[in-house]
């Protein structure tokens, strides 16, 4: 038997874990669209769902990419201080997306702003992005890698609005640009509101709440209150599923926020598309690997 | 009250004339792939008075670009949903015109440049769910050629025989009626009328 050390261990469970991600929609996402379907009245809209769930499925049992745009690569880590591997592990990673690039495969979506020159293997300047978080007295990573579809990008958008405009200014931002996506994301679609000081700061933690489950609210009730009333406003536009009209156009809204600067109020929307592709693994110091949002693959991977 | 069409290419223009927005159609025979990149580089070639590498008269074509893998030599179409169509409004009119395409595939919807043209020139744009592409892909029989690989393997153009293709919802007819106005003067009529007074939004 060869004994393969960490730095294999976590090249082999990312490759795997990107599989996971672009084949497998995790458990939250599945839900929500069959709620979706059950609930629908609007035939068109039911149809799409149903051909949706489908595709869920043929991608799942038969390892297919569910969706052709395999997005860019992102990764969010969570390190410990102590992880054995903390600096090497851009370059693992990296190595692991070209790997997986051509294994799975994936598309190729990586391109020269100034060339037009794809990569060819979904690396490039600056990617695959990484998000760190650093965390006190710990050797764990728990590494999440987000697929971020190119069509759902559209709606993304930072500004600035006096605070005076308060939270209301904040749902009409949500909603106009909902409102003019359409059907263009591939509603229903899973909406991140970031707000805070700056629009940097509150793109990143609209974007990061996007990684929270479906169903699952903010822990701090007034916001979980407004993510409700977020919810069912885009609900009432009537847009549905890729703009047939009906009851669902998001499937979620998460909002993440940090304080803000007296004198702005900065306001971040990020959606994702109803295929949102994320999986997430926990890598321990002594290469045991333990897949948090897809538990089927802790059984082949030791 | 919804058709359903099963077309095969070459497309007529008297079947497309038939078929209004909301009817149904399982397309067979060939569809060529073109996103931006494909679009910009065909109309840069016809305005010189060149020939594109396939002759896309009567043919459909699809806002696509594919996950493919090279297996003994042949290339295997993976997954093959639907891209925006929205990008490439700035180019579809003219395209229609000068190719003789007479059926786009996409997602997400087109506008009014291009209802236009499918009303002169008779084409139609027609959507397939978006992100169902594991599904899409089993209806590619076979990939029969390839041309453009160096504006990268989403942009290159995919020339594929599909059987029964579907099913894909006619979303801008040739009398160039439009789906998604509706859709969208109900929405913006239910913000404006219904959810802004509700919260209070001014």
């Amino acid at each position: 038997m060869i004994r393969l050390n960490l730095e294999d261990k976590l090249f082999n469970a990312t490759i795997q874990l990107i599989e996971a991600a672009a084949t497998w929609l995790p458990n939250d996402v599945e839900n929500a669209l069959k709620m979706a379907y059950e609930k629908e009245t609007n035939p068109l809209a039911k149809n799409m769902l149903k051909a949706m769930i489908e595709n869920v499925k043929v991608a799942r049992d038969e390892v297919l990419p569910i969706c052709q745009d395999t997005g860019t690569v992102i990764f969010y880590i969570k390190a410990g201080e102590k992880f054995p591997l903390l600096g090497k592990l851009p370059v693992i990673l990296k190595r692991a997306t070209i790997e997986a690039t051509n294994k799975i495969p994936l598309r190729p979506n990586a391109v020269d702003v100034f060339t037009g020159k794809n990569s060819g293997d979904n690396t490039g300047r600056y990617i695959p992005w990484i998000e760190w978080e650093i965390e006190e007295n710990s050797d764990i990573a728990e590494i999440t890698v987000m697929l971020k579809g190119g069509g759902s990008e559209a709606p993304s958008l930072a500004k600035v609005i006096p605070p005076g405009q308060g939270l209301k200014g904040v749902i009409k931002i949500v909603l106009e640009d909902i409102f003019e996506a359409g059907a263009k994301p591939c509603p229903p679609v899973i909406v991140g509101v970031g707000l805070g000081p700056t629009g940097d700061i509150a793109m990143k933690l609209a974007k990061k709440a996007l990684l929270r489950p479906i169903g699952m609210r903010s822990d701090n009730p007034e916001v979980a209150k407004f993510e409700l009333q977020l919810l069912e406003a885009i609900n009432s536009i009537g847009i549905g599923t890729h703009g047939m009209g009906g009851l669902t156009t998001a499937l979620d809204v998460h909002v993440e926020y940090a304080y803000r600067h007296p004198a702005a109020l900065a306001v971040a929307v990020a959606t994702n598309c109803w295929a949102a592709r994320k999986s997430t693994m926990k890598v321990y110091s002594d290469g045991k690997i333990e897949y948090l949002t897809h538990p089927y693959l802790n059984k082949e991977v030791k | 009250m919804v058709n359903e069409y099963k077309l095969k290419t070459p497309l007529h223009e008297d079947d497309i004339r038939k078929m209004d927005i909301g009817d149904i159609v399982y397309l067979s025979g060939i569809i060529v792939s073109a996103r931006d990149s494909g679009h910009r580089r065909a109309l840069e070639l016809l305005n010189k008075g060149e020939k594109l590498p396939i002759d896309l008269h009567g043919l459909a074509v699809y806002h696509l670009g594919p996950v493919v893998k090279k297996v003994n030599d042949e290339w295997k179409v993976i997954a093959a949903g639907p891209t925006t169509s929205a990008r490439l409004e700035m180019y579809e009119a003219e395209f229609i015109e000068k190719t003789g395409v007479k059926m786009i595939i996409g997602k997400g919807g087109m506008g009014a440049k291009t209802a236009e043209a499918c009303k002169k020139f008779g084409a139609v744009y027609t959507i397939y769910p978006g992100g169902v592409a594991a599904v899409a892909a089993k209806s590619i029989k076979r990939v029969i050629n390839v041309y453009w690989l160096d504006l990268g393997i989403p942009e290159a153009l995919w020339v594929l025989e599909v059987e029964n293709f579907g099913p894909l919802m006619i979303t801008i007819d040739s009398k160039g009626r439009n789906f998604y106005d509706k859709i969208y003067a109900d929405a913006r009529n239910r913000l404006d009328k219904e959810i802004y007074p509700k919260l209070g939004i001014t």
